[in-house]
Order: structure tokens, then sequence, then C-alpha cells
């Protein structure tokens, strides 16, 4: 089974490149699969033409194809690390209220009529805000309590609070004008992508997604309690705290580029589970791959279906409910 | 029986009496049928009125502003500027309809309206808001047409029920030239000509109005046309969000927006500056001042709107009157005698042809 591990993965990533190539060749911009061709080899080779093909493959749908690679890996990766930590398959990455945060930070900043790059820096810091706080107060309240329930609770009330000032800011909102905007940024969307939000989306999600991989058999400890782990010689505690920090960092940055993208953090781990086993060195890969994949194919549909854009949020839950039923039904690994 | 006789003899005059005061009630209120076929009664003239909506609010201040119990929304920042002072400071009162209605019944019957006004959309929702409202409180409560077409008539309507039709003709004769002369510049079009026009909302520029949405109405009029309506957008009209891809697709003419963020951007994007309408420079930004011109709220404000987009979408003929048209508006909607400075902040950088930029 371990000799069997490295082909899965290949087999996935082959999987993968072959579902990128089929959205590079989709969209709304009628172009042949030659046109598309064209401008890969344009932008592989460097000697880059004015042509409209051009400017369609490299700077409207690489970044854009990038972008969902990017936002599906990073929350797949920080739901299963979340749900790994806490021990609990109910958990989502916006657990801790960085979701919440973010759509709080984005609406403000629409609120405040500032232009793209500052929604997306406000909805990034008020993401790692929010978290920041649900850990200093699980601190404060620590006591007598289980830390990690103080910790869910903590993220909860948090998070009620950020869906309050949200409510409040749209009702504040200019009706005509801001409203429909916070409206559309709660629903999530890739449709703005550009390299500059590439850029600085994917070192934070690197820098997250890298200790994830370096500690990924010890992860594993963390479904052993707390007493049994220190047996082993391992501070559950500090490597809890190392583990939320970068699954954190994963989904804000994210979420500041797509808006709020829920259920792929839940679900994808899921699957992936169902289909490696809870072993986190395997779960990890292929809750990446999954993930990735999943928004990838997502987001190629709410862009390519009709001519105007289907939210991410909506087409996810669709396309998604059925995907994960079935998967269940053909399960043949236990979820533990 | 004799004592029997009289007590009858009481209740017949008691009717009597009763319906001879509620004939002298009836005598004195006035009957209007409002837009939705609503029968509205007013006893006496009409001293106040509750705006229901943002829309009746600002027809209102276009009307009759010394009518006004107050703003359903607190004019902001620079819309006071070009407002008449002693209007922008009437208090903020919440409104009856839509979305997160912020109005309390009780806050209506202290301000002691003699109607409630309500202008924009019949449908039943806000008709059965009308009953009800009108069936709890006893203020009469009026539904105007809001439709764009209708504005002269809906001029006219508020002007019976407020008793100043005459005093209001001006204005609906106003309306009528303007939509006149767009039908004229409608009819001369050559077939086929007509200018292709995207709308970008959000400070990405992409949310639009699809198909038949109330927030590109006025391109019909000004006859051009909206590129997200047609193949496999739909019909029904609304904002959704669209890919940059789809906009590049579509090519448009001209780009307006209401956005500054977006207007910024468009010069400094690349994918935005392969478009025709960037590399010719026709991006324009609406006017916003003190209510929007082009969308947004969708009442008479967008009047204007219809000139700006003549000047705009067809400069050669129609840019030059632009100034002049815009301070006949103001002067006699907006109470406002502009002086230059607050022309040129109305038609600030970027609103029309030889004030934008270019790459």
């Amino acid at each position: 089974m371990r000799l069997a591990g490295i082909p899965w993965f290949a087999a996935g990533l082959a999987g993968l490149f072959v579902l990128f190539c089929l959205a590079a060749a989709t969209g709304q911009y009628p172009l042949s699969v030659g046109d598309v061709l064209g401008a890969l080899w344009q932008g592989i080779s460097g000697a880059r033409g004015d042509d409209a093909a051009a400017t369609v493959v490299l700077d409207i749908r690489l970044p854009r194809l990038a972008a969902a690679l990017l936002v599906g890996l990073a929350l797949a990766a920080s739901g299963a690390t979340y749900q790994t930590v806490f021990r609990n398959p109910l958990v989502a990455p916006d657990i801790l209220g960085v979701s919440a945060g973010a759509g709080l930070g984005a609406v403000f900043a629409i609120f405040l009529s500032l232009p793209v790059a500052m929604i997306q820096a406000f909805a990034f810091v008020f993401g790692l805000g929010a978290v920041a706080i649900v850990y200093g107060m699980a601190k404060v309240v620590r006591g007598a309590h289980e830390p990690i329930l103080v910790l869910v609770l903590a993220g909860v009330v948090i998070g009620a609070v950020m869906g309050a000032g949200i409510s409040a800011l749209t009702y504040l909102a200019d009706p005509y004008d801001q409203l429909p905007a916070i409206t559309f940024w709660l629903m999530g969307s890739l449709a703005g992508v550009t390299y500059d939000d590439l850029m600085a989306a994917w070192p934070a999600v690197a820098l997250g997604l890298l200790p994830l991989a370096a500690l990924r058999w010890r992860v594993n400890l963390m479904a052993l309690s707390e007493d049994e782990a220190r047996a082993l010689g391992v501070d559950t505690a500090r490597l809890r705290v190392g583990l939320v920090v970068a699954a954190t960092l994963m989904t804000s940055s994210v979420v500041a580029i797509s808006g709020t993208v829920g259920w792929v953090g839940l679900i994808i781990p899921h699957m992936a589970r169902f289909i490696v086993g809870p072993e986190f060195s395997r779960l990890l890969p292929a809750t990446v791959l999954i993930g990735a994949a999943y928004v990838l194919a997502v987001d190629t549909l709410a862009r390519s279906l009709v001519a105007v854009e289907i939210p991410i949020g909506i087409l996810n839950a669709f396309i998604g409910a059925p995907l994960f039923l079935w998967v269940l039904a053909r399960a043949r690994r236990s979820w533990s | 029986m004799n004592k029997f006789h009289r007590l009858s003899v009481f209740v017949v005059r008691l009717m009597m009496g009763l319906a001879l005061v509620g004939w002298a009630g009836m005598a004195r209120a006035e009957t209007f049928q409002d837009s939705a076929g609503r029968t509205v009664a007013i006893a006496g003239p009409v001293g106040k009125v509750f705006p229901a909506g943002p829309p009746a609010s600002i027809f209102l201040y276009m009307l009759a502003p010394d009518l006004m119990a107050g703003w359903t929304r607190a004019p902001r920042g620079a819309e006071r500027g070009l407002l008449v002072p002693a209007y922008a400071d009437l208090p903020t009162i919440g409104r009856l309809t839509g979305r997160g209605g912020s109005a309390n019944l009780e806050t209506v019957l202290a301000v002691k309206p003699d109607l409630i006004l309500d202008y924009g959309s019949m449908k039943r929702t806000y008709v059965s808001l009308a009953d009800r409202v009108q069936a709890q409180i006893n203020i009469p409560y009026a539904l105007i047409d809001g439709r764009f077409e209708k504005i002269a008539d809906a001029i006219g309507a508020v002007g019976r029920l407020i008793g100043r039709a005459q005093a209001l003709e001006p204005k609906a004769r106003e309306a009528e030239r303007i939509m006149a002369e767009l039908k004229a510049v409608r009819d001369a079009l050559p077939a086929g000509k007509a200018p292709r026009v995207y709308y970008g909302r959000g400070a990405d520029g992409l949310q639009t109005g699809v198909g038949g949405s109330i927030n590109v109405e006025l391109l019909k009029y000004a006859g051009a046309v909206n590129v997200a309506a047609g193949e496999g957008v739909g019909g029904r009209g609304n904002l959704a969000s669209v890919s940059i891809e789809q906009v590049l697709a579509w090519d448009p003419d001209v780009i307006l927006t209401t956005d500054p963020n977006f207007y910024d951007r468009v010069w400094a994007d690349a994918v935005w500056q392969r478009m025709r309408a960037v590399r010719a420079g026709r991006v324009y930004l609406s006017p916003t001042l003190p209510f929007g011109w082009f969308d947004r709220p969708p009442s008479a404000n967008r009047l204007i709107g219809l000139r700006w987009l003549l000047a705009v979408l067809y400069p050669e003929r129609y840019n030059a009157e632009l100034e002049a048209e815009t301070r006949r508006f103001y002067r006699l909607f907006y109470h406002l005698d502009l002086s230059d400075a607050q022309l040129a902040q109305v038609l600030g950088p970027g609103t029309r042809p030889g004030t934008g930029r270019s790459k």
C-alpha cells in the first residue's frame, strides 16, 4: 500500500493537468483549440504577440485557473487540518471565524468605497484578526475547560459578532450601489482575478502549506488524546497552535481574493478520506488534489455555462451536494 | 309605547345626524385614484408628505421640497452641498418600503403627515404595504407609477394629490420635452448604428445590469444597446456578475460606470485596455450629485441622465449643450442656480468627452 502511494498521486496530478487544459480551452470568448495552444506557446516561448487570443488565454484565463487551483487546495487543506486538529468531522476552516472576519473586512471596505486591492487587504487582515481574537479569548477563559471546546465556542461567538457587523454595515450601506456589491462579494467569485491578486495570495498559501507538509506525520498524533501524545513526547498544544495558524493563513489569503467560498473546506477532506483514509500524510496530498480539481471544475462551469457568472457559492452547493452523496454511497473506507 | 316612540325618533335623528356628519366629512375629503387603482381620500390641504422610500423622497424634493417630512436616508458629504441648505437639514425618517424598511409606524404618526407617497414599482408587495399602513394608521397612502416613460404623468398625479397641479405644470412639460427629444434622436438613428454600451458596477466593474434591468433602463431611451442583453443572458432584468472575458468578447463601443475606483482601474489594467471603448477613450463616469444621474436611485433624477447619455454617446452633437442643460435642470428641479464651481463639481473629470483620461 505504501508503494502504491506514489502512483495514485501521479495519476491524480495527470488528471488535474487534463482538467486544467480543458478549462483553459473553455470560456465566453470564442477561441479555437488552435488559438489557445498558440497563445500558450506564446506564453511559454516568451514571444508574446498583441492578439486577442493571447490576452484572453494568458491574462484572463490562466490567472483565473491558477486562482481556482489555489483557492481549492488552500481551503481543502486547511479544512483537513482543522478537522484533524479538532478531532471533529463537522469542522470547516471558518469555525474560528476566518470567513466571517474576512467578510466583515471586505464589506467594510466596500462600504467605504475603496478600490479592489484595499477590499482584499481588508478581508485578509480582518480574517486573521478574527482568529487572533478567538485565540486570545480562548486563552483568557480557558481555566478548567477543555481547550478545544473553548476554542470552538469562542469561534462561534466571534463569528456571530462578525456576522452582526456585516448585517449592520449592509443595513447602513447605500441600497442601490453598495448593497449589490456586498451581496456579490459574499456569494464568492473569481471573475476579476488578475496576476496581481495571485502574486499577493500565493506566498501566504505556500507559507501555510509548507509546515503542514513538513509536519504531516506528526499531525496524526492530534487524533490521540493529549496525554497519549505527551507520552510519545509530542507537545500537542504547541503543535495545535502551529497547525491552526498555518491553516488560517491559507484560508484567509484565498478568501480575500475569492470572497466567501463555503463548503469546499468541509466536504473535500471527507471525500479524500473516503478514498485514501484518515492517515494525514496521505490525506493531505489527496485533499489538495481533489480540492484544486473541484474548485477548478466548478469555477469553469461558473464562468462558461451562461453569459453571466454564476456565483461559486450557488454552484458549489448544487454540484457538491450530489457529488458528496455519491462518494458517500460508494465509500469503501470508514471515516477514522 | 310613547317611550318607545320617543326612543325611535331619537335613534332616527341620531342616525341622520351621524350620516350628515359623515357626508360632510366625505365632502371635505377629496378622493383620488392612485396609479395602482386604489382610492385615496385626502381631507383638506396637504401640508406635509411622508416619502415611503428613496425614489419617493427624491421625487418629492424635485416637486415640492417644502412639503417633505424628511429624508429616507440622510444626505451625505458632497451631496449636501448641492441641496438647498434648509432642506438638506431635514430629519432622517427611515423608509417604509423595501428590504430593511426602517421607518417605525409610530415615527410616521409622530411626524403627522397628511399624505404618504410612494413612487416606483406597482408590484403587489407595495400595494399591500400601502393598504396595510393606510388601514393601520389611517393616513392616506398614494402609490405613483415610477416607470420612466411615465414621469410627466407622475408629476401631474402628484400635483393633483397635493393641490399644486398648476404650479407643477412647467416641470411636467420639461420632462415631456426631454423625452420627446430622445425619441427624435432614436428615430433619426440609422438602423444598425446604435452604440453598444457596457455598464460596469462595483470596484472591479464586473457587475452589470442584464436584460431589461432597471439599472440600464436609460440606455434604450438614448437609442443605445446594452451588450449584456440578448443571447444567453436572459430577459429578466437584474444585476449580475460577468467575467472580464465576456466583456472582452462583447467589446462594447462605450463603457459607463458609477464607480470611480473602476474608472481609475480601466486605464491601468492591460486587459481593459484591449477593449475598443478604452482604446478610443470612451469610458465615462456618471455624475452622482446630489442624486445619481444614470442608475440609482430609480427616480426622476435620471431625467438629466438622459441628457448626459446623449452627450457621451453622440458627443459631436450634444456634448456642447450639456452644461446649459444641466444648469436648466438643476434650476427647475433641484431649486439651485449652479455656480461655476458647483457645475465643475457635478460634471467632474471623466464624466464626459473632453474631460476624461485616455491611455
